[in-house]
């Protein structure tokens, strides 16, 4: 069986990663009795946390917005009546606390530094944050400066969504098969990429190349396996697709079991911003990641349009029956296209891991739904037609927290893939079915 | 020719059905259907063109025409599986366009399909069941209370049996119709669709992948239906049984109607020899695919090498149960 | 090690209250997938709206516990509408993303901070016990025998899932022996087929999706009932533990769902207490505590990928009834 092969990676290093689970070691099973919190308290059922008080000339002020957000957790709370207010946050880190100008009195504002501070929790359990309030008129970022921000965060987004896409939709397209452990092939990836240049301190570049190899390596074990004894066994679309619910729970279950639950950063990560024009700043680790989105998604597309094997990918698609008759290797292009999606899924999953920023065991069930709003809303088993639904649906995402709180922004995606499929079922680039 | 030994049955054909010239649009004397300008697009592919064609009742009509002439496209129309991008059609006075297929089942126009859909893991009694109408057990409230449906179940399970006896299917009745073979299961279709008391009957190909011992007897069926007043409208490739059983035949080649007429004047169509028939139309196709017993003339064994040559098949024609290919005439 | 207690532990898990709610869960995923072959992946939403639809009406507009059940109800009813509207026509895997994505926004509005006045957001809700607790027939003390010895509102919670259970097992029998049943089975074989003998498809695996709803609901009223909601809990991975069960029991059977979810509970029970054991006792070497309670879940995976590639009509499935045709 090739179940064990999901573990085989991480075991090289097992004792190490034992140590450090053991002192990441967070529970997932849920025994949180509901101790009602108050409003001006949230994540109380961590041990950690931040707290403040926010006071305008000695008087408290009430109903002032503070937001917690990093290690790929984020809580906001409104302060009290006394001005107080307190957010748990699930582990130790630095975290961004920003104090919401828009909820200060008319003309008080953050009179010392910005309203927005990076804090740490280190050796003890909490952080005092507090804000130096003065008279002043607040600096607004124009609306369409804070657009242009959004826009380019969601075209990040949606470029390394698009890597996990199209390889999902590759799959589909050539097995018919919704793979449900899609998301676990991206956290694979990331991980990977934290073997390799956290535990094993390689040198960055080379663990990433290493993780992106590993990553098609895992592939192709799933595929020899798996999923190529279950075709062979003529084993019925559904039950594979269940099969991959199984084997989703399973590969999930085994990063929690060697990683733990705690978050972790990639070498790199959280660095300063660079301002490029006007509010846009990025990250010389974001425009990286842009930039080899963008390569490999062109090598991608070179590949099925240009290449033999490429060719005989979209055949299949289009008709395998058909495929098979006219002497290609289906079997052997399918392999291929596990090989592909998986190292895809690995490069998103370690790009994902910067952009978040953290790796974290569940990390891919959070992405598997946005790929398949991808692959939906570009049209079932379309590989160009999953690259254009990722980027608009990383646009989405990012563009509509102009309007709508963070915490539920990947709610207005898949709000707009069960749209897309009451208008056109079909998705942007897919072709009517027939029925007959 | 080889035909007459193949047909013991002498089917009384209906005459009179047209008025005026037999020409692609005929008026009928007694129309069921009556389809105007019914049109199905795909992609760049006219996959149905249809100016005007009446279906006559009480007769049995054939639908021919080479692969992808738009036969099961316009099969999938009339029924409502599919939606024309232009198009009218009554059906038994009542407008038809943009009815769903389930209404369309229940005004009385019931259709097989060309690949099987016998529902495998239901039992054949159950399949028959199932094509009743207007069952009170089948709203989800009445459901729950036996005796409001018990008696009607009875008479439907009476019904039931009646209709599998004269199908031969009454010692099957408790198996699953996945347990059937290729054969039983065209006539199981057919069987459950009668379950439904239509007016009209809509046969996609039902002698395709049927073994020839059961082929004389879903041709007796489908004579049958008539006799007990019922129309058929039934898509075939098999031009020997067209011609033993059709009172009427449409010719269909790339989406039109180019001839109809009764089945020894289409025949002599030239539009129709040229469009469907081909070089090969003084052979048997019966027995060209093994499904009618017959004498293999110098034609056949032509007919059969080129096929063979072309398919790089060998027909072994002295094992007629090998079921004729599945004919994929969908336009992808 | 002591067994006496791991033993006595795992059998509580007989008539734990999220035993039952997993059963009913199952039983209603039994008729969506099972008879219905609808692939519902948003199960988990079904019970966070029966155990939020509990709470809320309670806790916010002050209802009484009965009327809390029902309001949880018609909240799954509703879920099933727009779910189904757009995707009931549509090919069976674009319900599986739909429902999954569907469940995900639940989860996501219950947890989030913009409707924390109602929702308590990520801390979940609590404290709407009173009014089911008054209504308990047991008078106070305690009862039972060996594993089994729960106070009075123990008891209470017990009896009344049961009771739900049984009248939902009883209803889905009743439903499947009728022909309505018989429809929806020929719906999941092959809904063309049934089409063009007249039914209508669409009502029929509606109705579906709204029974199965109903039924989830109900597990997750069950599950709240004894303790608390909280949002965490309605996560995907709850939906594929449902399914796991109902695979496990047999999709197209009406004890199935019943069986699979005491087969899950009192294994995961018993592992749950023999994992940790084992690893500090050093059978186990390399693993912590931890870690070894971990495992469960990855032999969960593992157990779903087994049934369906290897028993797929689960352990009450007739051979020859596979509910697996696509």
């Amino acid at each position: 069986m090739s179940l064990t092969h999901s573990a085989h990676a991480p075991r090289l290093k097992r004792t190490l990663l034992l140590f450090l689970g053991f002192l990441f070691a967070a529970l997932l099973l849920q025994t949180v009795s509901a101790t009602s919190a108050r409003a001006d308290e949230v994540g109380t059922e961590y041990e950690f946390y931040f707290a403040g008080n926010v006071k305008y000339d000695s008087e408290p002020l009430e109903g002032v917005t503070i937001f917690v957000e990093g290690n790929g957790y984020e809580a906001e709370v409104d302060t009290a009546a006394d001005g107080k207010w307190k957010i748990g946050v699930p582990e130790k880190g630095t975290y961004t606390v920003t104090l919401n100008e828009e909820t200060l009195p008319e003309g008080v504002i953050v009179a010392e530094g910005s309203a927005s501070v990076e804090a740490e929790i280190k050796l003890t359990n909490s952080k005092i944050v507090n804000y130096f309030l003065g008279e002043g008129v607040r600096e607004t970022t124009s609306f369409w400066d804070q657009l242009a921000e959004r826009i380019v965060n969601g075209l990040n987004f949606g470029l390394l969504l698009a890597l996990a896409a199209v390889g999902a939709s590759l799959v589909f397209g050539t097995t018919g098969l919704s793979n449900f452990a899609h998301g676990e092939m991206v956290t694979f990836g990331a991980v990977m990429a934290y073997v390799f240049a956290n535990v094993l301190q390689w040198p960055l570049w080379s663990a990433l190349v290493a993780a992106v190899i590993v990553s098609a390596l895992f592939g192709f074990t799933l595929d020899t396996g798996l999923w190529k004894p279950l075709r062979r066994k003529g084993i019925g679309i559904v039950q594979v697709m269940i099969v991959s619910i199984g084997l989703s729970l399973l590969i999930r279950y085994v990063f929690l079991y060697f990683i733990g639950g705690g978050t972790y950063q990639l070498p790199g990560a959280g660095e300063a911003r660079i301002t490029l024009f006007g509010t846009v700043a990025l990250s010389v680790t974001d425009m990286v990641s842009m930039g080899v989105s963008v390569v490999v998604l062109l090598a991608v597309a070179w590949w099925l349009l240009r290449t033999r094997t490429g060719k005989a990918t979209r055949a299949i698609s289009d008709n395998p029956s058909l495929a098979a008759a006219s002497g290609i290797d289906v079997d052997k292009v399918i392999r291929t296209v596990w090989i592909l999606a998986a190292a895809l899924a690995g490069l998103a999953g370690i790009l994902w891991a910067y952009f978040r920023p953290g790796i974290k065991w569940d990390m891919g069930t959070q992405i598997l739904l946005l790929v398949f709003g991808a692959i939906v809303l570009g049209g079932l088993g379309t590989a160009f037609g999953a690259l254009i639904g990722a980027i608009i649906v990383g646009l989405l995402v990012e563009v509509s927290t102009l309007w709508i709180p963070s915490d539920i922004k990947y709610v207005g995606a898949l709000v707009v893939l069960i749209g897309v499929l009451l208008v056109k079922p079909q998705g942007l680039l897919g072709r009517k079915e027939r029925i007959g | 020719m080889s035909s007459s030994n193949a047909a013991p049955l002498r089917p009384v054909k209906s005459t009179g059905l047209h008025i005026g010239d037999a020409a692609p649009g005929v008026a009928k004397v007694d129309p069921i259907i009556i389809a105007d300008n019914v049109t199905r697009q795909f992609g760049g592919l006219k996959a149905v063109d249809v100016e005007h064609l009446e279906i006559p009742r009480n007769a049995i009509t054939a639908l021919i025409g080479p692969n992808g002439a738009g036969k099961t496209t316009l099969f999938n129309l009339l029924t409502g599986f599919d939606k024309p991008d232009t198009g009218t059609w009554v059906f038994d006075g009542a407008q038809l366009n943009g009815v769903p297929a389930f209404k369309v089942a229940r005004m009385g126009q019931v259709r097989t399909f060309q690949l099987t859909k016998a529902l495998g893991l239901l039992t054949v009694l159950e399949n028959m069941k199932l094509g009743s109408q207007k069952q009170k057990g089948e709203g989800i409230f009445a459901s729950l209370i036996k005796p409001l449906w018990n008696k009607q179940e009875e008479e439907i399970e009476e019904r039931a049996l009646d209709i599998l006896a004269r199908f031969k299917l009454d010692t099957k009745k408790d198996d699953f119709a996945a347990s059937l073979s290729g054969g039983q299961r065209k006539l199981l279709e057919m069987a459950r669709a009668l379950m439904s008391q239509p007016k009209l009957v809509m046969l996609d190909e039902p002698m395709a992948g049927v073994n020839p011992a059961l082929t004389q007897s879903l041709l007796e069926h489908i004579l049958d239906l008539k006799t007990q007043g019922m129309s058929v409208l039934f898509v075939e490739h098999d031009m020997q049984m067209v011609r033993h059983i059709a009172d009427w035949v449409v010719v269909m080649a790339e989406g039109r109607v180019v001839a109809e007429g009764p089945p020894e004047d289409v025949m002599q169509n030239p539009a129709v020899i040229d469009a469907y028939l081909g070089s090969h139309q003084d052979v048997d196709l019966g027995v060209v695919t093994g499904r009618v017993a017959g004498e293999i003339t110098p034609e056949v064994e032509e007919l059969l090498e080129e096929i063979d040559a072309e398919t790089g098949v060998d027909h072994a024609i002295d094992q007629p149960t090998a079921a004729a290919p599945e004919k994929d005439e969908d336009i992808k | 090690m002591d067994w006496g207690s791991i033993l006595s532990n795992t059998a509580s898990w007989l008539i734990s209250p999220e035993t039952i709610a997993y059963a009913l869960a199952a039983l209603g995923l039994a008729v969506h997938f099972g008879y219905g072959g609808l692939l519902n992946f948003g199960m988990a939403a079904f019970m966070a709206l029966g155990a939020y639809g509990y709470a809320i009406s309670i806790l916010t507009f002050g209802l009484p516990w009965w009327a809390g059940i029902i309001v949880g109800c018609l909240a799954s009813v509703v879920f099933a509408l727009i779910l189904g509207i757009p995707t009931l026509r549509l090919r069976a895997d674009y319900l599986a993303i739909t429902t999954i994505a569907a469940a995900e926004i639940v989860r996501l509005l219950f947890t989030t901070q913009v409707f924390d006045k109602v929702t308590n957001s990520a801390d979940g809700l609590g404290n709407y016990h009173a009014g089911f607790r008054a209504a308990n027939p047991f008078p106070e003390g305690t009862y039972g025998f060996g594993p089994w010895t729960y106070n009075e509102n123990g008891w209470w919670v017990r009896v009344f899932g049961i009771c739900l259970l049984a009248v939902a097992v009883l209803l889905v029998w009743l439903l499947m022996r009728s022909p309505w049943g018989r429809v929806l089975k020929g719906i999941r074989e092959d809904e063309d087929a049934v089409r063009a003998l007249g039914k209508n498809v669409f009502a029929y695996k509606m109705q579906a999706l709204m029974v199965g709803g109903v039924f989830g609901a109900l597990g997750g009223v069950v599950f709240a009932l004894p303790s608390a909601v909280v949002p965490s809990v309605y996560v995907t991975s709850l939906t594929f533990f449902i399914w796991t069960i109902l695979l496990l029991g047999g999709a197209a059977t009406v004890f199935g769902p019943l069986l699979g979810a005491v087969i899950f509970w009192v294994i995961m029970g018993f592992l749950s207490n023999v994992l940790p054991e084992l690893a500090s006792s050093g059978v186990l070497p390399f693993m912590s505590t931890t870690q070894a309670a971990t495992l469960r879940y990855i032999l969960v995976g593992l157990a779903l990928m087994l049934i369906v590639i290897f028993r797929p009509q689960g352990i009450l499935g007739n051979k020859k009834e596979l509910t697996f045709v696509k």
